[in-house]
């Protein structure tokens, strides 16, 4: 899963002009830039950022998968939801690596995210009562992020752009995955039908939302673009995921919950109505269902692990002091 | 009326159910990122072990019951896992220390079960060798990590060994529904690697500066159907959506 493209300011650079236009330059000549290279300020800061709020994305959003995974429906399900939450894990971690590329720890990041100085994707601030949600966060919340991600793959930072591609081969294959536990709902029994229909319900307004304001809202995103670390629009990507999404819905017999959405034959676009961008300023600044146990739930797995990761670490240090006092001793 | 290899089957089987429902609880909650996939990683082992040896008494029952319709439709009185499985989770050391104690068994286990005459327990057996392997090094670095870590790791560590110590001999059981598969050399006789157990708990408990308890009382009774208050609230937690929307496709 994924954070949306939170659109936060670039800081303008007070970097030596002669430098920034060399670097300037390796970005239009699409050369990856690589953690030893020089960079301005701002493109770091933006970039331990974006890339440590995706992190925190990916380990916030095993929570609301995590919620099923004991109760999930079939043994097939079960160890396929496992994986996919693990998966999403292993994504935290190349991301966290790669954010560490940037002279920033682990530890800092986690911290900034336990204060509330660090975001993560407002989408996991929903809850998942029912098992369709398995479905429909893989459908709509893993395809929005895809539509996010694919860009990503050729972002200017190297070890960025690399952690994307393999990431985004893991997140198409969730997103199928996801539309075919939807699939199944949708041509079950009417219970799991209403099941389906209830989730995509609640679910389509804030998957639209993860693209984050729309253009004309959006205050900043054009030093972004430039160092290209961001190539396309919010709205952009929106329109494209609405229009492969409709058509699936529809193949299902679902409906969407926009009396708005109509198909325009001259753009061939799909058009929506109004999103509702003050529930989403509200989830991002914390008033969200499950924005407080979200975190609660983080902060509570990392205390209640300190005593382990103290083990590990004091373990470590008395094997290195033997071996170092083995050492001397047969000097 | 279960045929003895069905009786069998299902103890393989709902050993891996119930220890991966357990480990799976951790996911998302891990003391550390690394720790969090590890743990997900046996989890889904289990699972997968759970579905080959269903699969397969399904088959030998002969009556259409599914992996689903044996893990999910069965109640505890029907459950044959051993009752050191289904312990709540605890905290860490309780979950990594039940991990070792019960991959230093199963892994020679599984590895004589791999020549078993029954060629699809073999064939499942010789897969989940490599698989125990893994959860026997893993949670032995780990019980060693912590009872050599801090003084609040190797006392937690201790107290997981007094409250597992006694569901170890289930373990070793064999009754007579067993025994006719062990001379039938379908299944092996679990107290031949009693030895080689006691061997890797003690070296493994030296390096982590802990003794094991001296052989008491064992708990019993999993294995014929007499469960712990525990693994009821685990079925009402598994078996829930199959419980609830009866018969339907997922």
């Amino acid at each position: 899963m994924y954070a949306q493209a939170l659109n936060t300011v670039t800081e303008v650079s007070k970097d030596d002009p002669a430098k920034l236009a060399a670097f300037q330059a390796r970005i239009d000549a699409e050369e990856k830039i690589e953690p030893n290279d020089w960079m301005p300020e701002g493109y770091r800061k933006t970039l331990v950022r974006q890339i440590s709020q995706h992190a925190h994305s990916e380990i916030v959003g095993m929570l609301p998968e995590g919620n099923w995974i004991t109760r999930a429906p079939s043994l097939k399900r079960k160890a396929a939801l496992l994986a996919k939450v693990q998966d999403e894990g292993g994504h935290g971690l190349y991301l966290y690596s790669a954010a560490e590329t940037l002279g920033v720890s682990r530890e800092e990041l986690v911290d900034a995210l336990h204060s509330g100085r660090a975001k993560y994707s407002s989408i996991f601030n929903y809850p998942t009562p029912s098992w369709a949600d398995m479905g429909m966060i893989g459908w709509l919340v893993d395809g929005a992020a895809i539509m996010n991600q694919i860009p990503l793959c050729r972002t200017s930072f190297g070890p960025y752009a690399r952690a994307m591609i393999r990431i985004c081969k893991e997140e198409s294959f969730h997103q199928r995955q996801g539309y075919e536990i939807v699939m199944t709902l949708a041509r079950g029994t009417p219970a799991q039908k209403k099941m389906a229909q209830d989730s995509l319900n609640r679910w389509w307004w804030p998957a639209l939302m993860m693209f984050g304001p729309s253009d004309s809202a959006s205050q900043h995103s054009d030093q972004n673009m430039k160092w290209k670390i961001k190539r396309f629009s919010n709205d952009a990507l929106r329109q494209k995921f609405i229009d492969a999404t409709v058509p699936q819905g529809h193949f299902l017999g679902l409906t969407f919950p926009d009396p708005d959405l109509k198909f325009n034959e001259a753009t061939g676009h799909w058009e929506h109505g109004e999103i509702d961008w003050a529930e989403f300023n509200r989830v991002v600044k914390g008033e969200g269902p499950c924005n407080r146990e979200r975190i609660k739930a983080r902060i509570k797995a990392h205390d209640e692990g300190a005593w382990v990761r103290e083990a590990a670490l004091a373990h470590a240090e008395k094997r290195a002091a033997r071996k170092a006092a083995a050492r001397i001793a047969a000097e | 009326m279960q045929t003895p290899l069905l009786t069998y089957t299902l103890r393989l089987a709902d050993n891996a159910l119930v220890l991966g429902h357990r480990l799976s609880e951790w996911c998302g909650h891990g003391p550390m990122l690394e720790e969090d996939l590890a743990l997900a990683n046996m989890a889904l082992d289990c699972i997968g072990q759970a579905r080959n040896f269903y699969t397969y008494a399904g088959e030998i029952e002969g009556k259409g019951r599914s992996e689903d319709d044996l893990a999910y439709l069965r109640d505890c009185d029907a459950f044959r896992n051993i009752l050191l499985v289904e312990r709540p989770r605890g905290d860490f050391a309780f979950t990594i220390l039940r991990q070792f104690l019960y991959a230093a068994f199963m892994h020679p286990y599984f590895e004589r079960l791999s020549a078993s005459k029954d060629e699809r327990l073999a064939a499942i057996a010789a897969k989940t060798v490599k698989e125990m392997a893994y959860h026997l090094r893993h949670s032995a670095e780990w019980v060693i990590r912590l009872g050599d870590g801090t003084e609040e790791s190797a006392a937690r560590l201790q107290e997981a060994l007094a409250d597992l110590w006694p569901f170890t001999g289930e373990m070793f059981e064999v009754d007579e529904t067993e025994r006719a598969l062990i001379e039938a050399g379908v299944a092996f006789d679990p107290a031949g690697i009693r030895p080689l157990w006691l061997d890797t708990v003690d070296r493994v408990f030296a390096d982590a500066l802990i003794s094991r308890p001296g052989d008491g009382w064992m708990q019993t009774g999993g294995r014929r159907g007499e469960h712990s208050e525990h693994l009821g609230h685990l079925l009402a937690d598994l078996q829930f959506m199959q419980r609830a929307y009866p018969g339907s496709t997922w």
